[in-house]
């Protein structure tokens, strides 16, 4: 057998990049050369999380943050799909709203924050309303793009086949642009993320963006190194059910 | 079933860049006929098909089935696409289940009718397979197995084989004959292969291009028991070399 067959095995190489990281991070922060407050151990990193943990901060911050996710995200994916399928498959609809789209899609969502909080406070609203906005007009028109290349042949043949208007758009148009729609939301996903955090920075209670924001003020490095690794493993964890689910359910496509 | 085709000229453009790709074209089709339309790529063939089908409107001119001036497309007239038109989310059944439950059959027929056309295209053991596992052959015998499912009264074959190469071609020019000998539907095939059309249809229609329109009309009286054997034989030959010859005559109508 090939003897370098282990490169081969994505998950061991990986696991080895994360494993380097780690050990570097250790060595130099046990030689003592760099300041604790600058880069804080793994192992206080730990310990910064144990303690969260067993205050019931951390599941509570996580439940925050990935509940606001969830909620923007789901508002928005259950928007996109429709408005993106109508602007993709007539012209008049994408004629109208195109542009305007366009227009909007360019202005950074952070920079509602402020007008989100005049309008709806300090609650959880503007936080979902702020992911909604930062995410729905990258899915539709990544969901519009997929529509207009759904294959002449396989819209035509269903319509000889006796099939009309909307069982046109639920029994062709939508399956052939799931395995892209489940891919424009693992994307866009990630801008969720970046949102719920911004937010979370700028006025929350709680979340793991607010801890990270505390941990600034008591200089608590560690509470922030804590903060950035959970959010990217959820992240990361997020991504990977999304791969598994597009595997899973569209198997055709690959 | 009776398809006629008045004077049907078809431009696309306008104005200034207007292209007439169809010009005056007529013929018509009966119940049980299989006629073929032959031509050189960019002959209009399949402009022809689609106007048929409903797919597109003529620029004037009437295509009429049964006497009905044809609107639209509709379950009638049955397609099936030169390139691979499977739904690759469905498996070979599935996809021939597909046009009979956007009619509203019910679930019973469906699947008898599936069972049934999956058999008469020889593929009763492929049913649970998806379309990528396919060959490109059995992928086109779906398709016309997906066709004929939903009844139509007209089956429209636009270079259905054009994709596929040369042995299963052949083998799926015999199933295509004995698929018409058997069931007695009604078709109408376009080809650019002379030998194609000249083994399975009874009427060819030869095409020019620019712009398309029909130059010349054979009617084909060949004996089709042993198509191995008519493939060489002197009369096919000989039409074949015939009409050969006036295809490569054919010159654009503005160039004369
Ligand atoms: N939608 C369209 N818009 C503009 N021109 C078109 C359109 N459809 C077809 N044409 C033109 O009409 C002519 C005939 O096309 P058509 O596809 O009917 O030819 P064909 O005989 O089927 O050719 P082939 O054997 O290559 O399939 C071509 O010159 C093509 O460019
Ligand atoms: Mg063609």
């Amino acid at each position: 057998m090939d003897r370098r067959s282990w490169i081969n095995e994505p998950w061991l190489l990986g696991a080895a990049g994360v494993a380097v990281v780690l050990i570097l991070w250790s060595l130099i922060t046990s030689t003592g050369a760099v300041d604790k407050l600058f880069l804080p151990s793994p192992a206080a990193v730990l310990s910064a999380g144990q303690q969260q943990a067993q205050a019931g901060l951390l599941w509570r911050d996580f439940t925050a943050s990935v509940g606001r996710v969830f909620g923007g995200f789901a508002l928005s994916a259950a928007v996109a799909l429709p408005l993106g399928i109508a602007m993709g498959s007539n012209v008049v609809i994408c004629r109208l709203l195109e542009p305007l789209m366009g227009l909007i899609r360019y202005m950074p969502a952070p920079a509602f924050i402020p007008l989100l909080i005049i309008y709806f406070g300090l609650g959880e609203l503007p936080k979902v309303l702020l992911i909604f906005i930062g995410t729905v007009f990258f899915n539709t028109l990544m969901i519009m793009d997929a529509v207009k290349f759904v294959p002449r042949e396989l819209i035509e043949t269903a319509l000889t086949l006796g099939g009309r208007g909307l069982p046109i758009l639920t029994r062709v148009v939508t399956p052939y642009i799931a395995p892209q729609v489940l891919d424009a939301y693992r994307i866009n996903m990630a801008s969720a993320w970046n949102l719920v955090i911004v937010a979370e920075l700028v006025a929350a209670t709680e979340g793991l963006g607010k801890r990270i924001s505390l941990a600034q003020r008591f200089l608590r490095t560690d509470e922030i190194f804590l903060g950035l690794i959970v959010v990217g493993l959820i992240g990361l964890a997020i991504d990977l059910s999304f791969r598994l689910l597009m595997r899973r359910t569209c198997s055709w496509a690959n | 079933m009776h398809l006629q085709v008045s004077n049907v000229c078809k431009s696309f453009g306008r104005g200034s860049n207007a292209k007439l790709v169809l010009d005056q074209v007529s013929f018509s089709l009966e119940s049980g006929d299989f006629k073929a339309l032959v031509g050189s790529s960019g002959s209009g063939k399949s402009t022809v098909m689609r106007l048929i089908a409903g797919l597109d409107q003529p620029s004037s001119g009437v295509i009429s089935m049964d006497g009905q001036p044809v609107r639209g497309p509709g379950s009638d007239r049955g397609m099936v696409f030169q390139k691979y038109s499977l739904y690759p989310w469905l498996t070979a059944a599935e996809n021939v289940a597909f046009g009979m439950q956007l009619q509203g059959r019910s679930k019973q027929e469906v699947r008898e009718r599936t069972s049934y056309f999956l058999d008469v295209v020889g593929l009763a053991d492929s049913a649970r397979r998806m379309p990528r596992e396919l060959s490109g052959g059995m992928q086109q015998r779906v398709a016309i197995a997906r066709a004929l499912a939903a009844e139509p009264k007209l089956l429209l074959l636009d270079e259905p084989f054009g994709a596929l190469d040369i042995q299963i071609r052949e083998s799926m020019q015999e199933f295509l004959h004995e698929l018409w000998r058997q069931t007695g539907l009604t078709a109408l095939l376009i080809t650019h292969d002379l030998e194609e059309a000249l083994l399975l249809a009874s009427e060819v229609h030869i095409m020019a291009p620019s712009p398309g329109r029909i130059v010349r009309t054979v009617k084909v009286d060949l004996d089709r028991r042993d198509m191995a054997h008519l493939r060489v034989s002197q009369p096919f030959l000989e039409l074949r070399e015939d009409l050969a010859r006036s295809l490569r005559g054919l010159e654009p109508a503005g160039v004369r």
